[in-house]
């Protein structure tokens, strides 16, 4: 697992699901549509982001396509610090 | 703790007189009641007032070097005066008392000036040396133990509370305006000012030398917040167990004690780590908490949760409404400040319990928040600050919502409110105080109940005056790291650690000790990224990190509530008060001078007709009050108390 997926997974298993059970979210799992992350929750997850892997988030990027599941984010930082 | 007292004379070896300085001792008699020591020499006179904790028989102050030519005494504890010793006796000192305090002579005997930072602890010293007549001044890193200072017909007049300065003085000193400016917008005075005219304090981390007429006064320690790529490349795993390493050791050298040591529990994080650490060091576990009658300030139900888990011996008591309101004006004599909230109260009532138990030290949690990141003020200086990142969004203010859940924002006044208050500075977001002008605007209207000559009498601008005095590294600071900066300075030095923590501590005769203020945890701790202090908006994540195993979910998953005691409805309960009658009575007002009258009526026909009351009412109240209660007590009863 690379070190960006730990980091995502791991942040939102704890703060999301409160748990350190890595068989409870699946890369491709919907945010929105398991009730994982909320609408206040996802610029938490922004802020995230955006601290942890120094990346800026426009306001026209922050859509389902880019954020709404653990594989999602990953294609997103990576297409962001390229 | 202890209390000290002294004069020097400048430029003149006149004699010092002892009943004087008894007089100036005796205010102190809550600071330490245990014993009083003098010492008297050309020109200078030192007076200690114990509270007897290491070395009961023979650790009596003052303390001297081998040949009586270096003189001590002081108020704290050296807490890594067993080491200190060790290295000093190889170097060839004799000790004449297994005490603390001895170890600050040898040490300037071994290093001069720079012997403060050889010690890890809690002090306000007055050192004098003989043969160079010069008089030596310290105070601890952070400012957990107080001193004040006076320059007055050719002397230094020096105490840990200016209750001790005002019988050598012989006069009642009036207020500072500028020092109640600084209270009415960071909650306390800032740098050496304080209440007092013509009366400094010590700053934290500050040296003053005096020698015949020269005084010069220099920063040994500040809060050292630039570095926060130190730990690039290493793993949080390796950080954590530092910091877990680092706190254990600071808490075993505050379990030093020969009297028993006890634990303040709130029921919150950081008393519960204190705890899990005091039990790691398998020392008792004796816990000491406040409930309140309010449900929504309780914390009980957590303070019940981390007993269980750790099994503590514990004692609580129940802050009402009526204790708060009958224990106000003495509050007010004990921190010798006007003060915006009754948060001191119940701190005093919970060191009236600890003493009444029969102990005289216990361990607290105060200084996890600032060394860390745990406040809401620093969640929302990181939200504010994602939302200077591009301030025409309409989602990034939004997450405002998860630290103010009732947050009107879809209306369009909601917006404006949103913009007004929290979008201050959001231009600016590198601007030196951005992280606390919401918070200082707020408190600065306090201000709106100033007479029209307290007005005119204020020089400058406050927040002007304490970005001058600003280090000059400040601006390299993250946003972050300057809101802990800030944090540290203002309301944690001067209001938390002092009329919170030393005075309410002292007013029952019990020592505070503070292993989260330890220096080598700050040092630590200060160098972290800010994604290990708050990760997104998670409050002090490497230190829940370090201590998840020992304690239960519910307590490290908390959401944080913070310590807060009732403010208006504490007095305007069933009972009555003569003093509120007399202090907020029209003639009072107007005779004292610092409020407008037909302003403080208003405020109070507020209350007394019952409409809903806000937090500027809640500290306009408290502060006009608690600042009658000053005047009242240093000013206009001075001949009845101070002479």
């Amino acid at each position: 697992m690379s070190d960006a997926e730990t980091q995502v997974r791991n942040y939102i298993l704890d703060n999301f699901l409160f748990t350190e059970d890595q068989s409870q979210l699946a890369n491709d799992d919907s945010f929105l549509e398991k009730g994982i992350v909320d609408s206040t929750g996802m610029l938490e997850v922004i802020l995230f982001l955006e601290d942890d892997f120094e990346i800026t988030v426009k306001d026209d990027e922050m859509v389902p396509a880019n954020l709404d599941s653990v594989s999602n984010i990953l294609k997103f930082i990576q297409s962001k610090q390229a | 703790m202890c209390g000290i007292a002294g004069i020097y004379n400048i430029d003149s070896e006149k004699a010092v007189q002892k009943d004087e300085l008894s007089r100036m001792i005796q205010q102190l008699h809550h600071r330490g009641p245990d014993e009083k020591g003098f010492h008297l020499g050309k020109g200078i006179g030192l007076a200690h007032a114990r509270l007897s904790i290491i070395d009961l028989t023979s650790g009596s102050q003052p303390i001297a070097n081998e040949n009586d030519t270096v003189f001590v005494v002081f108020n704290g504890e050296i807490f890594n005066y067993i080491e200190l010793r060790e290295l000093l006796v190889k170097r060839g000192h004799i000790f004449k008392t297994k005490s603390d305090t001895e170890v600050i002579v040898h040490l300037y005997e071994e290093y001069g000036l720079d012997f403060a930072s050889h010690l890890n602890g809690q002090f306000a010293i007055a050192l004098w040396d003989v043969s160079k007549k010069k008089l030596i001044l310290v105070r601890d890193r952070v400012g957990i133990h107080p001193l004040f200072y006076t320059i007055s017909a050719g002397r230094l007049i020096f105490g840990s509370e200016v209750k001790a300065i005002l019988p050598a003085v012989g006069k009642p000193l009036p207020m500072s305006l500028n020092g109640l400016d600084q209270i009415f917008t960071f909650w306390s005075p800032y740098g050496n000012t304080t209440i007092f005219e013509g009366v400094m304090q010590l700053q934290p981390g500050e040296m003053l030398v005096a020698n015949q007429d020269k005084i010069d006064t220099r920063i040994y320690w500040d809060w050292q917040l630039e570095d926060t790529a130190a730990y690039r490349g290493r793993s949080t795993d390796s950080l954590q167990e530092e910091l877990h390493h680092l706190l254990h050791d600071a808490t075993s050298i505050r379990l030093r004690s020969d009297v028993p040591v006890g634990a303040y529990l709130s029921g919150g994080l950081d008393s519960s780590v204190l705890t899990a650490l005091i039990k790691e060091n398998g020392a008792d576990l004796r816990t000491f908490s406040i409930g309140f009658q309010d449900g929504k300030l309780d914390e009980r139900e957590y303070q019940q949760l981390v007993r269980n888990h750790l099994g503590t011996d514990h004692s609580e008591v129940v802050c009402t409404h009526e204790s708060i309101a009958s224990n106000f004006p003495q509050t007010i004599w004990h921190t010798e400040s006007p003060i915006l909230r009754t948060a001191p109260v119940p701190m005093k009532l919970l060191s009236g319990l600890v003493h009444e138990n029969g102990y005289k030290v216990v361990l607290t949690g105060e200084g996890a928040d600032e060394v860390f990141g745990g406040y809401d003020i620093f969640k929302e200086t990181k939200i504010r600050h994602f939302w200077a990142a591009d301030k025409a969004s309409k989602l990034r203010p939004l997450l405002l919502k998860k630290l103010y859940p009732y947050l009107d924002i879809s209306s369009a006044s909601g917006q404006a409110y949103l913009e007004a208050f929290f979008g201050a500075g959001i231009d600016t977001p590198d601007m030196p105080c951005f992280s606390h002008i919401p918070r200082w605007t707020t408190t600065a209207s306090v201000k709106n109940f100033l007479s029209s000559s307290a007005k005119e009498s204020l020089r400058g601008n406050a927040i002007d005056a304490l970005i001058e005095k600003l280090p000059d590294n400040f601006d390299r600071l993250n946003y972050f790291c300057k809101a802990q900066y800030l944090e540290a300075k203002t309301l944690m030095a001067t209001y938390l650690l002092s009329s919170q923590g030393d005075r309410m501590l002292m007013a029952n005769s019990v020592e505070g000790r503070f292993p989260f203020l330890d220096h080598r945890v700050i040092e630590f701790a200060n160098k972290l990224p800010i994604h290990l202090k708050m990760k997104a908006l998670n409050e002090k994540y490497l230190l829940k990190r370090s201590m998840q195993k020992y304690l239960p979910d519910r307590v490290i998953n908390r959401f944080k509530q913070p310590y807060r005691a009732p403010d208006i409805p504490s007095f305007f309960g069933t009972s009555q008060h003569d003093y509120l009658d007399e202090m907020l009575d029209r003639k009072t007002i107007e005779e004292y001078g610092y409020f407008d009258p037909n302003k403080v009526n208003l405020l109070l026909r507020k209350i007394q007709m019952k409409r809903p009351l806000g937090y500027k009412d809640n500290m306009a109240f408290v502060g006009i009050l608690s600042t009658q209660l000053w005047h009242h007590h240093f000013v206009a009863n001075y001949r009845k108390n101070f002479s």
